[in-house]
């Protein structure tokens, strides 16, 4: 059977191929839609090479927001945007392996929209947007709302993954995943914490633990409340464990080859209450 | 399609590609260069790591359509040094067929980090699976080559 590959060298050209072919799928890094080919669990009509769009390999200051294209890779995200947005960081450093890192990307993470993908707990966490393009023009979507299902979500057959937007870090930020491994492991289960000082809210993400990534905003709430941002001072008795319980009453598990539902939410309670703790030790250390 | 690309410094190419075929089978089955193992055909394993425009990848994950003239390096492509030098002389080769890809990241390790620090090591290597189990060995043999390539020979990018 044929394939066709497109490979369009600028943007427009890849929203005009994606218009006339919206059966073709996207491939940039090639780390998630490569292992389908390889194993005979698609055979799409076209294959849309983004590699060659240079736009997508770029990123900076968008007003308020830093702007990631979708085609940086999770190396170049440890490597140029660890003090910037250190959650993301973070979770891109656990991505599978360095030849992994090398070439997966954060666009090719949202277009697969896997539950478990682990650059999607930290942009819940940092409230991002996503940026979607057609010929028809160009939305911006919050993440929150981008996830429909597994492996769904609000994309149109002709849109394309432009970008990720998201506010420099304003506070510290956490992020943590169980797996059997250090490295080159799908998410038992994973969590994101955001502090933002300035407006006193928390910002949360968890992956791998419900039918979609998903926020926990009555952990949130509770955080964000009971924090003592002016003072500095230590944790209040229970907090962290108050907040964890909520985090864990946040998701959906369900029990699968990874992991069971109950361990799933008693570990996101161990996860939230150390990314806590770790991120309000940082928050009274340098403010 | 047909696919050119420069393979180990020398122009290469080949027809009626499969564009969704991956780099891995280009090179192995189109392009006769076994050195680079096809093992898990997932990212897992490591065994066919190559550069790609001078940077690691796992050729099984690479579209062979996105190698259309690129600059591939393959274990075929590295010249004798230290890394396999030190391969050989610590045991670190059993049934072999980890070592190519091995050889390719470790080459690719000390190309950017000279002096390497244990958790450099490991996370360099965290792709890249030896189902005999021999990574004490490996550990050996990439802290050796690190000695030598600091005193000696800086490993040069492999990039052609």
């Amino acid at each position: 059977m044929t394939v066709d590959f497109h490979q369009p060298s600028t943007w427009d050209d890849a929203l005009a191929v994606k218009a006339a072919h919206p059966d073709a799928v996207p491939v940039a890094g090639g780390t998630d839609v490569m292992v389908e080919l390889n194993f005979d669990r698609r055979r799409p009509p076209a294959l849309l090479d983004l590699g060659r769009v240079t736009e997508l390999a770029q990123w900076g200051q968008d007003g308020a927001h830093l702007r990631l294209g979708a085609g940086v890779s999770y190396r170049r995200i440890i490597d140029e945007l660890g003090s910037r947005l250190p959650g993301l960081a973070l979770a891109a450093r656990t991505v599978g392996s360095a030849q992994i890192r090398n070439r997966g990307t954060v666009g090719g993470n949202l277009g697969s929209a896997s539950p478990a993908g682990d650059a999607h707990p930290p942009l819940l966490a940092g409230d991002a947007l996503v940026e979607l393009a057609s010929v028809r023009g160009t939305r911006r979507v919050p993440v929150r709302e981008f996830f429909t299902g597994p492996k769904r979500s609000v994309l149109a057959p002709d849109e394309l993954i432009a970008a990720v937007l998201v506010e420099p870090a304003a506070g510290a930020q956490q992020f943590a995943k169980v797996g059997t491994r250090t490295a080159m492991v799908i998410a038992v289960c994973s969590f994101a914490l955001a502090l933002d000082p300035v407006r006193r809210k928390v910002g949360t993400g968890i992956g791998s633990a419900a039918p979609t990534p998903v926020r926990a905003t009555a952990a949130a709430a509770l955080a964000g409340a009971e924090l003592p941002w002016d003072s500095g001072a230590a944790l209040p008795a229970g907090l962290a464990q108050r907040f964890g319980e909520l985090v864990a009453g946040a998701a959906a598990p369900i029990d699968d080859v990874r992991g069971t539902a109950a361990y799933r939410r008693q570990a996101l309670a161990v996860l939230a209450r150390r990314t806590l703790t770790w991120a309000w030790e940082e928050y009274t250390r340098c403010g | 399609m047909r696919v050119s690309c420069v393979v180990n410094g020398k122009q290469c190419e080949a027809d009626d590609v499969w564009p969704g075929e991956s780099l891995l089978y280009l090179l192995r089955e189109r392009l006769g260069l076994p050195g680079t193992k096809n093992a898990c055909e997932q990212g897992e394993c490591g065994s066919c790591s190559v550069y790609l425009d001078g940077t690691l990848v796992c050729a099984c994950l690479v579209p062979a359509g996105q190698a259309q003239g690129a600059a591939v390096a393959t274990v075929e492509g590295l010249p004798w040094g230290p890394v396999q030098q030190a391969f050989l002389e610590t045991g670190a080769v059993q049934c072999g067929f980890c070592t190519p890809g091995l050889v390719v990241a470790v080459h690719e390790l000390l190309a950017r980090e000279p002096d390497p620090s244990e958790p450099d090591i490991r996370e360099a290597l965290a792709g890249n699976l030896c189902r005999c189990t021999g990574y004490e060995a490996i550990l050996d043999a990439v802290r050796l080559a690190a000695a030598r390539t600091r005193d000696a020979a800086p490993i040069r990018d492999a990039a052609p």
